[in-house]
């Protein structure tokens, strides 16, 4: 797109009339954007307000004074989150790699191991989280182990480790089905044992194409990290709805929201940017 | 100036005729529904606050006081219709579907900012659930003790200002969702004691939870801020003065308590926390 790819227009004479025409176009869009990002602001801003509730909603929701009182508390709830967060998503990183080789396995003796993976993720895909988060969090506890080792910690981790590594096995076998045959056939051809093969040459490519897909189920993993106080741990949300119950007020709510937020867009944000990026390398 | 004054003479009149009449035309043209009085309960409604989930037998305290109420504004027992509602649809702003919400909502000034109390209709005092195991182990109803218990509660209650800062345990208690998911996780053996108010912990260790027991109790008289149950209305409810009427006269006439008396069992029993 340089200048130099079109010696008939020297630098010296300016841009040529096609580049002042896109200049004009892309300057009309603008404008065009612009006002209609205005008007569409604008009529939010003064027509929500007119609404006959909007001061039952407002003192509900957006309340300052309880926003105020509970924000602080909400946001060292969070901490609570980030480490829960922090602690599972190895877990299931590993995990779901487990389960995407048991699927990938070839071996005529390893159909059991194959059949475990599809059943695996058949199941955990197909549970809401809360029931899984509900059977192993109560359930096995009640088993009548001592503590600590019912603590709805380990439970409620394990529960979302089973969840979201059916998710990311199937990424990642989507991502070792990507590879084409030919690449597994040229590694044999080298010499490498089958091993090897998913080793060295299958799954550094595989991991890499689904880098994007696997950022947003770990997105989604911090939104659920919430639903683990449905059995004990008081994390953001129960925070939260601790704060609504005294106040009567869907506020703390809200302030809960604006810190997921926080977290949440700059993560979804960088991963538009892996998957952009990842786009531009293939075409 | 004395067709003023004739005509105020007689406004007086007529509105202490309709008074002599009871407390009917107090609460005429306020309700949702004209002539109907539409009291709402939790989903589902828990004993012994109402008796097989079923608040139209008028069977239960909260039942039977919903009805006693009704009687006194005017409404006959076929007039009051019952719809069900979460915590969350009460306090959620615009149009309510009830007249008033009975669930042993606790009165607090913060709360009391957002929707409108009647006068208390119920003082409960606070009782620690817990298991004949944690007992055995050496468990009693003292502060010390209780400190070093591990503790859950339903995250909706009013109670859990108490349990943290008069309790204060070592650990941090564990929040459940409702009664149900507290028990479970007494069953599991996930917490040792779990604090609620007095009749449904009476009820939940005899009943519900296995070898369940009651540690001790905090009067709601030794309390600096006792649990007092209202009844939830719309802020700024032209009901609510009507319905603080009805309250006052069954209090001052000991129909209430005589509806206590028969609905929720004796709690002398019960061991008081030191």
């Amino acid at each position: 797109m340089s200048t130099q790819d079109r010696p008939a227009a020297s630098p010296a004479a300016g841009p040529t009339r096609r580049e002042v025409y896109e200049a004009g176009v892309r300057r009309r869009a603008n404008r065009i954007a612009l006002a209609s990002t205005i008007a569409v602001v604008l009529a939010l801003v003064i027509l929500i307000p007119l609404a006959p509730g909007w001061e039952d909603v407002k003192r509900a929701f957006f309340n300052g004074r309880v926003f105020a009182a509970t924000f602080p508390g909400l946001v060292e709830a969070f901490v609570l989150n980030v480490m829960i967060f922090a602690w599972s998503a190895p877990l299931i990183a590993l995990t779901g790699l487990g389960i995407a080789l048991c699927r990938d396995t070839r071996s005529p003796a390893l159909f059991p191991l194959r059949l475990f993976g599809v059943a695996y993720t058949d199941i955990f895909r197909g549970l809401p989280v809360v029931l899984v988060i509900y059977i192993i969090g109560f359930g096995v506890p009640g088993l009548g182990l001592p503590r600590p080792w019912n603590s709805p910690y380990i439970w409620g981790t394990l529960a979302l480790v089973l969840v979201y590594s059916a998710y990311v096995a199937e990424v990642l076998r989507s991502g070792i089905d990507s590879i084409h045959q030919s690449q597994r056939a040229a590694a044999a051809s080298l010499g490498l044992s089958e091993r090897d093969t998913m080793r060295y040459v299958v799954l550094p490519q595989a991991i890499r194409n689904v880098v994007p897909a696997n950022m947003n189920l770990f997105i989604a993993l911090q939104k659920d990290v919430a639903l683990l106080s449905f059995i004990g741990p008081v994390e953001i949300f129960r925070q939260a709805g601790v704060y609504k119950s005294l106040y009567a007020n869907f506020t703390p709510y809200v302030g809960a929201a604006l810190i997921f937020l926080a977290l949440t867009i700059p993560a979804t944000r960088y991963a538009d940017y892996l998957m952009n990026k990842q786009n531009r390398e293939r075409s | 100036m004395k067709l003023i004054s004739t005509t105020a003479m007689a406004l007086a009149l007529l509105t202490s005729a309709a008074y002599a009449d009871g407390h009917a035309a107090c609460a005429a043209g306020k309700t949702l529904t004209d002539g109907t009085l539409t009291i709402a309960t939790g989903n589902p409604a828990y004993y012994p606050w109402v008796m097989n989930d079923a608040p139209e037998s008028g069977e239960g305290f909260e039942a039977a006081v919903a009805y006693a109420i009704a009687d006194k504004m005017g409404f006959d027992a076929d007039s009051v219709t019952w719809v069900r509602t979460s915590f969350d649809e009460a306090i959620q702003p615009g149009a309510k579907n009830f007249d008033f919400n009975m669930q042993q909502y606790s009165i607090t000034p913060e709360r009391e900012e957002m929707v409108d109390f009647s006068l208390p209709y119920y003082t409960s005092a606070m009782a620690v659930l817990t298991t004949q195991g944690v007992v055995d182990a050496g468990a009693t109803a003292t502060l010390d003790s209780l400190k070093g218990l591990k503790w859950g509660a339903v995250a909706t209650t009013t109670g859990l200002p108490m349990l943290t800062n008069v309790i204060q345990p070592d650990s941090d208690p564990l929040l459940y969702n409702d009664n149900a998911d507290v028990n479970a996780a007494i069953m599991a053996g996930q917490i040792d004691a779990a604090l609620y108010d007095l009749p449904t912990a009476l009820y939940l260790s005899a009943v519900i939870v296995e070898n369940g027991a009651l540690l001790g109790q905090f009067p709601a008289e030794l309390s600096e801020t006792p649990d007092q149950f209202g009844l939830l209305m719309e802020e700024g409810s032209a009901l609510k003065e009507c319905v603080d009427a009805a309250i006052t006269a069954l209090t001052d006439s000991g129909a209430l308590a005589a509806i206590e008396a028969q609905w929720l069992a004796e709690a002398t029993g019960v061991p008081v926390v030191q």
